[in-house]
């Protein structure tokens, strides 16, 4: 199961690296939008926007709705939500240690110079 | 006090950045990065876990031994490496490399390039990790690497976040 999750990982962070995409997505959140209804405020090329599109879909990031004539682009939370529980697993870790320091240094801070060991 | 929460990054596709601010002078905290009773006192990873030994060579060429050991069962994993630049309270670039002891969990030997900075500005001191794993595949081992049970309860909460929806 760390395989597959973590390629997933690797295309969720690779398609989250760009500015363009990543407010195609902000876009998204507010409501699904076509290709057209997505390339006229980033004032992009249809064909531009679409290669983006192609990562994001890629990641898992959207989905394409069929409705009619109409193929609306969806946001798609999960892979979102994975790749920051991820991340913030990860950090947690780091933070824990990062809070003990916080409180050594503040202690070794009280207590100046007379205990500080020899230099070397 | 608090200061903002660590925040990790990733720069390209074989690193991992992790920055934090400190509520202290960069001599101090460098001292607390580099000698081996303060750093013992800090550096322990997850709850439960205790460092026994930590050896520290600060110099260039110079190596260090970090071993942490679990109180639960007893099994022990850790890191060692070799400085290849230091600039007290500034900088410091060494090699990191892994081995899995006891506790069979990742692969032993992978090697990566760790560069601390210290930047002090005001009284507070921001230190930046950044580890080069040398490939995509290595760091993704290695940081999912000792967080796989924090990993899977993630994604039951994330399950059940998901299904309340």
């Amino acid at each position: 199961m760390k395989e597959p999750a973590s390629e997933r990982l690797d295309a969720t962070f690779i398609a989250l690296a760009d500015p363009t995409r990543r407010a195609i997505l902000a876009r998204l959140a507010r409501k699904e939008a076509s290709v057209n209804e997505l390339a006229e405020p980033f004032a992009m090329s249809q064909p531009a926007i679409s290669k983006h599109l192609k990562v994001l879909e890629r990641a898992g990031l959207i989905s394409v709705a069929q409705e009619g004539q109409r193929r609306p682009r969806r946001l798609e939370v999960r892979p979102l939500a994975e790749a920051s529980a991820w991340i913030d697993r990860y950090r947690e870790i780091w933070e824990a240690n990062f809070t003990r320091l916080d409180t050594l240094l503040e202690e070794l801070q009280q207590k100046p110079a007379r205990r500080s060991r020899k230099k070397s | 006090m608090t200061m903002d929460k660590a925040q990790v990054s990733m720069p390209s596709d074989r690193e991992v950045k992790v920055t934090r601010s400190f509520q202290a002078p960069r001599a101090l905290v460098y001292r607390a990065y580099t000698e081996p009773k303060l750093l013992q006192r800090w550096l322990l990873g997850p709850p439960g876990w205790t460092m026994p030994v930590c050896e520290m060579d600060v110099r260039v060429g110079g190596s260090y031994r970090w071993r942490w050991r679990s109180n639960e069962d007893r099994t022990e994993f850790g890191f060692s490496g070799v400085f290849r630049e230091v600039e007290p309270a500034k900088k410091l670039v060494h090699t990191e490399k892994y081995d899995a002891g006891t506790t069979g969990v990742g692969e032993s030997g992978g090697e990566s390039l760790v560069t601390v900075s210290f930047d002090e500005q005001g009284g507070v001191t921001t230190v930046t990790s950044l580890m080069d794993f040398g490939s995509k595949e290595a760091r993704d081992a290695a940081v999912a690497t000792g967080m796989t049970d924090g990993m899977e309860q993630s994604y039951q909460l994330l399950d059940k976040m998901l299904a309340e929806q």
